[in-house]
């Protein structure tokens, strides 16, 4: 028997009206809509769930659901998010049961993951939803009780009365909450009355991890599901001609092939719409290994693509260029850009003169490949068209970014699309281009039949999105007292710049040049963990380091140097950082690691920092090398990323970022030959293993109640930097291309 | 080819129909609905898939049907009745997941290594380990949980 109740659900928008020191008054704008509450099983005795708020939901027993409402990929936001909510609704962590929300622009109204903007963005807007619920259960109360609320108080769940010592569960004031009009104003905790922010909690989804749960959408099947996969050209730059599908149709469990067209001709570009080939063959059949083998028997033709145009969205048209590039004539291209004169996007007073005039001049040249993802969870989703109806499970970071395209492509409206979100084996940016989705839909629709479409590791690996290849050039100019009066960065890449001309140094010398310049190419690229950042602080940090031996500098102090004369003294209006924490990071990091403390002056270490997604990370590395092995004894990261919700997470994230940079900087790299990938799966793709991984990571906070800023992306980066500047120590050599561990054999 | 197989997997038996070359993998996944065991690669490359075979930590997708007669295969789901193996203990333990797609095979070559090496010094950790890959970079932690899962 089913329980129903004409409760209104509550469907929720939160806007933050305005912020004042001390409680914050936050206005909230509600909307309603009838929806049956929720009931579990048979018979009545099983709790029954109120949905007090979209994100909330109590049941008799108290037991409390919280929805966390980002798609998750492993940055831990299940655990995270709902703990802002739980601080402010009172209740104890244990009792939370925490559910994936699906993508309801309706009901939450943020679900993006990326930029390392969870946390951030989430920390009032969620805290306000905690709190709004706790204030509706405390005035059911007090109306339940004939008491005033303020004589009222919370906590672990429960709602007390101190002066005639009455104390109940939420669960009993539940149903009656439910029906209450959501409060306009609500204050919020002071940070200093915290009990669950900043206490570290495991992972909620942990216990279903280690067993092996279907939780990704790799994983997700019903009945009369099909599987599909596409086939696409062997390189960048070819397409199809045609395809002969006679004998592939042939083979066991194949159901059909065709081809399909990811986008129209007519189609406007939106910025995360790439996708490497735009017309593909389907294959579908009735189990993965079926279409496999069918894929074998296919007949296509591929031809050289001639230059394509793509219309922007913005009304700006893109050139993609014709022809079968090669990493080789990319290298060499990179260079010969170098020499031309590049886009000037900052300078700062008389570059040109300082370095005319200077005694000494040190160049260098950094470069680095295209990176693949390798996201360990390979590409996939499951679709069901019907009717005018799509229905997806899907692995995507930020669904708000692809419904408008898949409407246009589509022809449906945004209403009759709904994804249930998947969790995903990874992201890392590619997961923010759903074209994949679109796929499947035209996928399911052609064969009428609910599919998952799946891309093989080799798919995924070469036609894929990837980082893109970079090169910076810096000038160091020196006066005959080794002063630095002058600096140049410039930069480009294949195809697009690294180049962030208003971050450090820039603000700190006053002769500043930042130059940058392209290589259009047909290959496509993606955000890939602090793009742009990841290369940056590789080339930077390692040229600081460099610099700063040659001024016969301790190189942390020369950052320091610098950074303090960014802080008293800024050259120019628009540096995008701050100086203060840059050289917190900094500190902690020398202090932590005991940095030119006698007892390590034998190891090989490096030091490295960077700002980036509004964080600040430093770290050191302690390294070995013998022959062509590299042995990472620690590695010591400081951030300031402002208040940490969830500590044990965020060390998690941050030790992760290390392994993480630590392989891309000593293996990554997706090389291409006449357009074809050269790497295809991991026994070409050299992945960081278990014996290269540090044998200790240390990871340190600094403490401070600025509101929280990004975590996921910004340990990553100054890694690259560190790696480069401890290998340095150990050889003597300096590293400027990357991998490096290519240049240790 | 198709033929009729049985397979016993986590104690017991199960008959299928399949392609005589169809990776166990794809027998799990497709066939038996059981998906704890994961894909990454398919060429013996990342150990996403692995599962023990008579003990042994093996890598599901090299494995055809066709050479599991007389075989006991266990997998993720089967490792334990309640998720309470001392190795995923130890892996909620010191919070080792991130994504988690590489933890099932993780979870299973960590419980192989101590069942033949019931005490391993960090480098048999290291080098036992070295077949499963993890983008998220979780590898300290792993070493940490097979650590503690060898105190229990
Ligand atoms: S899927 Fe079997 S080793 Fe990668
Ligand atoms: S936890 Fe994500 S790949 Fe290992």
């Amino acid at each position: 028997m089913k329980k129903t109740d004409s409760n209104l659900s509550r469907r929720s928008f939160l806007k933050v009206s305005s912020l004042s020191g001390g409680g914050m008054m936050l206005g909230i704008s509600w909307f309603a809509s009838a929806k049956p509450v929720e009931s579990l099983g048979e018979l009545n005795i099983e709790p029954v769930w109120q949905e007090v708020t979209s994100f909330v939901k109590i049941a008799s027993d108290n037991s409390i659901k919280i929805f966390s409402p980002n798609p998750e990929f492993g940055q831990n936001v299940m655990t995270s998010l709902p703990m802002l909510i739980a601080e402010e609704l009172d209740v104890d962590w244990k009792q939370v049961e925490v559910e994936q929300g699906n993508y309801d622009p309706k009901a939450f109204p943020r679900q993006f993951t990326g930029g390392s903007q969870g946390i951030r963005m989430a920390w009032k807007q969620l805290r306000t939803v905690g709190s709004a619920a706790r204030q509706m259960i405390l005035t059911a109360a007090s109306q339940a009780w004939n008491l005033p609320v303020t004589e009222l108080t919370t906590a672990n769940g429960m709602v007390t009365h101190a002066f005639s010592g009455k104390s109940e569960t939420y669960g009993i004031f539940a149903a009656a909450a439910a029906k209450l009009p959501v409060p306009k104003d609500i204050v919020l905790k002071g940070n200093q009355s915290f009990r669950l922010i900043g206490t570290p909690q495991k992972n909620v989804v942990a216990p279903k991890i280690v067993q092996g749960k279907p939780l990704f959408g790799m994983d997700y099947r019903e009945a009369g599901m099909l599987y599909a996969m596409t086939e696409r050209p062997p390189a960048f730059g070819m397409q199809l001609k045609s395809f002969d599908a006679t004998a592939a149709k042939k083979m066991p469990g194949i159901v059909d092939i065709f081809q399909i067209k990811v986008y129209n001709d007519d189609h406007k570009f939106a910025g995360f719409d790439t996708r490497a080939f735009n017309e593909v063959i389907a294959i579908v059949g009735k189990s993965t290994w079926d279409v496999m083998n069918a894929r074998k028997k296919l007949k296509a033709v591929w031809e050289v693509a001639p230059e394509k145009k793509e219309m922007g969205q913005n009304g700006q048209e893109r050139t993609i260029p014709a022809g079968l590039e090669s990493t080789k004539k990319h290298y060499a291209q990179m260079l010969e850009m170098d020499k031309k004169p590049g886009k000037i996007e900052r300078r700062d007073g008389d570059p040109e003169k300082a370095f005319a005039e200077a005694k000494h001049v040190i160049e260098r040249t950094f470069t680095a490949p295209f990176l693949a993802h390798n996201i360990m969870e390979p590409t996939n989703t499951f679709a069901h068209f019907v009717g005018d109806k799509v229905r997806f499970v899907a692995p995507i970071q930020i669904p708000d970014f692809m419904v408008p395209s898949m409407v246009a492509r589509l022809g449906i409206p945004k209403e009759n699309i709904s994804i249930e979100l998947a969790r995903m084996g990874g992201g890392f940016g590619r997961r923010a281009y759903g074209h994949y989705m679109i796929e499947a839909a035209l996928i399911s629709k052609q064969v009428n039949a609910p599919i998952k479409l799946i891309y093989t590791r080799e798919d995924d690996v070469s036609g894929g999105t990837y980082r893109p290849m970079y090169q910076l050039t810096y000038r160091a100019a020196f006066d005959e007292n080794k002063k630095l009066i002058a600096f140049h960065a410039k930069g480009g890449g294949v195809p697009e710049s690294p180049l962030h001309a208003n971050r450090f140094p820039a603000g700190a010398i006053d002769n500043y040049l930042a130059e940058s310049w392209v290589i259009p190419s047909n290959i496509t690229i993606a955000a890939f963990r602090a793009p742009r950042s990841n290369f940056n602080a590789a080339a930077e940090q390692s040229f600081l380091d460099e610099i700063s031996e040659y001024m016969g500098k301790d190189p942390i102090a020369f950052r320091l140097e610098l950074l303090q004369r960014a802080k008293d003294n800024p050259v120019g209006k628009t540096n995008d950082y701050d100086a203060s924490r840059y050289m917190g990071v900094l500190e902690l990091v020398r202090e932590k690691s005991g940095w030119g403390k006698p007892e390590n002056a034998g190891k090989k270490r490096g030091v490295s920092a960077y700002f980036c997604h509004n964080s600040y990370a430093a770290q050191v590395i302690d390294l070995r090398v013998k022959g062509d092995q590299v042995t990472v004894d620690q590695v010591t990261t400081a951030l300031d990323c402002g208040v940490v919700v969830n500590p044990e997470g965020a060390k998690n994230m941050a030790e992760g970022a290390a392994i993480d940079g630590i392989g891309n900087a000593l293996f990554g790299q997706l090389t291409l030959t006449e357009g074809r990938t050269d790497q295809r799966n991991f026994d070409t793709y050299r992945m960081i293993r278990h014996n290269e991984a540090p044998k200790k990571i240390d990871v340190h906070f600094v403490k401070n109640e600025i509101d929280p800023t990004g975590l996921g992306e910004p340990p990553f980066p100054p890694i690259f930097g560190a790696v480069a500047n401890a290998l340095y120590k150990a050889t003597g050599k300096r590293f400027y291309q990357q991998p490096f561990a290519k240049q240790l054999s | 080819m198709i033929k009729k197989y049985s397979v016993k997997i986590n104690q017991k038996v199960h008959q299928v129909e399949a392609d005589e070359n169809m990776p166990l993998l794809w027998v799990l996944r497709d066939i038996l609905g059981m998906e704890g065991t994961k894909y990454g690669c398919g060429v013996g490359s990342c150990g996403a898939c692995t599962v023990h075979l008579n003990g042994q930590a093996v890598r599901s997708c090299q494995l055809p049907i066709s050479a599991l007669a007389g075989t006991e295969i266990t997998t993720i789901e089967g490792l334990s009745a309640k998720g309470d193996h001392p190795v995923q203990k130890a892996w909620i333990a010191e919070d080792v997941a991130q994504c988690g797609y590489c933890q099932s095979g993780q979870i299973m070559s960590a419980a192989a290594l101590l069942k033949n090496n019931p005490n391993p010094t960090e480098e048999d950790i290291e080098n036992f380990m070295t077949g499963n890959i993890c983008r998220c970079g979780t590898y300290t932690r792993i070493k940490k949980a097979i650590q503690l899962a060898a105190t229990k």
